[in-house]
This record gives structure tokens, sequence and C-alpha cells, in this order.
């Protein structure tokens, strides 16, 4: 059996944590790509558009992201699509980060006034330009701190690749406890990584919710 | 042919029947305040005049273009028609100058110089030239709304339609703003005004309408109007307004 020193544990932890980073940034901008799409389509306010929309967000908040996971990895490859644990992570993950995105950023665009609509179209502009002009620029400001703040659910949602196999942060952990039988030790430090990933995320939100909040 | 011309505009919300059958001619320069209960359909009327609102039955000339709520029937509307709200609706993330510049340079695609000359221009003639570079939330109600004024008149609209747009203000700033409104009534725009400053109705404006259920109750001169209403229901607004 192979000797784990403390410095083992944390060096093969950081180099799991590049992986956690890794797919995170991925989920995360697949997650804002899907769901600047979906905004755009739900924005257009056509009625099927607005539909779809619906039942995507009600499909990917309304069941686990695990079960979504499992399904993109076991059930893809029984219909004969192979896909890696990592495809299957980013994809489930996506699907994921894009249904919370499009939910957060409808609430930011609805908070600001139906006057601001109306303003820019009693001026003669056109659907576009009052998104680009007058609604993106606020909703931006509005959305960056919850934006920022979802990162965070991100991040631990990455947790759950571990159980389709891919190697992150977690795995690496459930690995070295497995052959160090250290659970409170392993785990701890697996926390304090996560923590670290997280905590200035969250304290960054909430850093721009206050700028938010006292700026016009 | 007048300027504004309504015939037997019909307007339902849902089944709700909100404008029945609303007869108006508005002649260029002339300014009409509209007066009535709250409920009684003035703002709807406003707004379907500029298009914000379709209506189901009836006609809406406006400087010779039928009015309907398409998008980019709007558009065109926009160059001939502007909007003040009561609330001022001012962009908060612009500053005074550029809420000015902003649909000159979009809408009319001027330069920025030439858009900023507008923009100068049309804050000065709102007494508000110093305010160029702040932003709308460091003016007072009455700065804002003269900065909204200004935002309107850059686009060298041909009636101005106020939609009660000095009742969120403080009553000392009132003044200003109706002040502004009595300079552009002088220089010949046709206001349309939605109010219930029964003075500046009848001192500044050339024609009151009151409106009463969807309907134009009664019109006529001002001075004549609202000393000797003829209808019950006038007498009644007036009375407790006045
Ligand atoms: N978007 C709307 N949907 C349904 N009903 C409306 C809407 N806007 C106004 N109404 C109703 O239409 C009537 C007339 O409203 P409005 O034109 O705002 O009256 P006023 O400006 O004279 O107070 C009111 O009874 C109001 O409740
Ligand atoms: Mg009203």
């Amino acid at each position: 059996m192979i000797e784990f020193s403390n410095l083992d544990i944390i060096r093969n932890l950081l180099f799991a944590t590049q992986w956690t980073i890794l797919l995170s940034l991925a989920a995360f901008i697949g997650g804002t790509s899907v769901a600047l799409a979906l905004t755009a389509m739900r924005l257009t306010g056509n009625s099927a558009m607005n539909m779809v929309v619906r039942v995507y967000v009600e499909i990917f908040q309304g069941t686990p992201l695990l079960m979504q996971m499992f399904i993109c990895f076991f059930g893809l490859s029984i219909l004969g699509y192979e896909i890696s644990a990592w495809s299957a992570a980013i994809l489930s993950l996506t699907f994921f980060t894009s249904a919370f995105l499009v939910e957060i950023w409808r609430g930011c665009i609805d908070t600001l006034p139906k006057g601001q609509w109306e303003a820019s179209r009693c001026l003669g502009l056109g659907f576009l330009q009052t998104l680009r002009h007058i609604i993106l620029p606020q909703a931006i400001r509005v959305a960056t701190a919850p934006t920022v703040g979802f990162s965070v659910q991100v991040i631990k949602g990455t947790a759950l690749a571990s159980i389709i196999g891919f190697v992150e942060l977690t795995k690496v952990g459930t690995m070295l406890n497995n052959a160090t039988f250290e659970p409170f030790k392993v785990f701890s430090l697996v926390a304090i990584i996560y923590f670290l990933l997280c905590y200035p995320l969250s304290w960054y939100s909430k850093v721009l919710e206050k700028k938010f909040n006292v700026s016009r | 042919m007048s300027l504004v011309d309504l015939h037997q505009v019909h307007k339902y919300y849902g089944d709700f029947h909100v404008l029945k059958g609303i007869d108006l001619s508005i002649n260029a320069g002339e300014v009409i305040s509209i007066i009535g209960k709250s409920g009684s359909g003035k703002s709807t009327l406003l707004r379907c005049i500029n298009g914000l609102e379709a209506y189901q039955k009836g006609g809406i000339v406006v400087d010779g273009n039928e009015v309907t709520s398409e998008d980019v029937q709007v558009r065109r509307l926009a160059l001939s028609v502007g909007m003040i709200f009561q609330n001022f609706n001012l962009f908060p993330h612009k500053t005074v100058g550029e809420n000015v510049m902003l649909a000159p340079t979009i809408v009319l695609k001027k330069s920025k110089a030439e858009a900023e000359k507008i923009a100068r221009n049309m804050l000065e003639k709102v007494g508000l030239a110093e305010k160029f570079d702040n932003y709308p939330d460091t003016l007072s109600g009455g700065q804002q709304q003269r900065v909204a004024i200004a935002r309107a008149l850059a686009m060298s609209p041909k009636v101005l339609l106020c939609d009660e747009i000095t009742s969120a203000l403080d009553p000392e700033l009132v003044g200003e703003v109706l002040k502004v409104l009595e300079t552009l009534a002088e220089e010949g725009i046709t206001l349309i005004l939605v109010t219930h400053e029964m003075n500046f109705a009848r001192e500044v404006g050339n024609r009151v309408v009151f409106m009463h259920q969807g309907k134009v109750w009664e019109e006529g001169d001002p001075k004549v109007l609202l000393t000797n209403p003829q209808t019950d229901e006038l007498k009644q607004f007036l009375g407790a307004v006045l």
C-alpha cells in the first residue's frame, strides 16, 4: 500500500481542483450562453418561444441535477451515443446553470419599470434599440451580483460529476479517503478548498450588490 | 385638415369598454386640456393617439397618417408625436445630456455633434442648460420633468401629449413645469394634456374636453365651459376639484 503524506494529499487535491475549476468555467460559460439565447427568445414576446423557455426552465429546475447527469451519461450511452463523463457533466451543468440564470435575469429585466420601454417607444426606438441602449445596460447592472452569486452553486454542483466518474476535487477526495482511511482529514481539506473557491465569489457578489444599491 | 383626428374610437381592455366612441378633432397650435375623473379613460385616449395602445374600432389620423399600434407605425408616429409621462421615465443610467441626445442620434441618425447641439438648445429652452452632465437622480422632480420635455422636444414633434405631468410633483415645483408648457404653447406647438390644473386650462388652453365614462361628455372654450358647465357630471366634477 502506498503511503500518503499530508503534502501528497494536498498536492493531489490541488491538482484535482484544476478540473473542478475547469468544469465550473465550462459550465458557467455554457450556461450563460444558453441563458442569453433563452432570454432573447423570451424577450421577443412570441408566445411559442416563451412556452419553449418555460418548459425548459421547469424541466431543468424541477429535477435533481444528479438525475440530469445520469440521463446525460448513462441514458445517452444506452441510446448508443458514447459520451464521456466530462461531456456529460458539462452538458448537464449547462442545462442546470442556464435554467436558473434565465430566471434570475428575467427577474432583473422585470424590475425595470415598464415606463422605460414606453418612453423609448415614444421616442421612436425600435425593440432591439431599446434593448441595447436602455434595457440591457440597466439589467446588467442589476443582474451582475446575483449571477456572480449563482456561480457558487455551479461550483458546488460540479461535485456531483464525481458520481459519474469524472475525476475532480470530490472524486479525488473519495479516492484519497479510500487509500488513507482518514476521512476527517481528507474531506475537511476538500471542504476548505471548495470554501476558498466559493467564498471570494459570494463576497464579491455582496460587494456588487451594495455598490448597485448605493449608485444609480 | 386637422392635425389630430379621432373618429368614433372604441377601445376595450378584454371585455371592459374603456373608450366608447370618441370623436375629437384638434388643429395645429391648439392647446387642449382633457379633464375628468380617475378611470374615465383619459390616459387610454392619449395612449391610443400615439399607438401605445391598440384600439378596436374607429379611426385615428395624426398628421395625415392613420395610427395603428404596429411597431413600425409607432416609430413613424414618434416623429410627429411626443409624450411626457407623470413619472418622467428618464433613463437613469444616462446623463441629462445623453437622455436628450439619444433619440436624435439613434432614430434620426444625427451626428454626435449635431445631436449635442440640439440637446443643449432644448435644455436651454427648459432652463436646464447647466445640468447637461448631471444624472437624472441628482435633479428635483420639477427639473426631471423639464428634462423629459426637452427630450421629447429634441425630436421636434408637432404634437406633445402630456399625461398628468405635474401630478407627481411637490406643489412648489408645479409652476416651473407649467411655465415651460406655457412657453411652448406660445411658440405654437400643439399640446394635448390630461391635467388637474384648472387655472392652466383656463388661462393657456384653447379648449377643454371633459371625459366621463369613456366618452367626451362636454367640450368647449375653457372660460365658458369651466364657469358654466352644462351637464350635472361636469358640475359635480368641477365642484370636487375647485
Ligand atoms: N392595461 C389595462 N388593462 C386593463 N384595464 C385597464 C388598463 N389600463 C387602464 N385600464 C382601465 O381602464 C380605465 C381607464 O383608465 P385610464 O385611461 O388610465 O383612466 P384615467 O387616465 O382617466 O384615470 C380604468 O378603469 C382602468 O382601470
Ligand atoms: Mg390617467
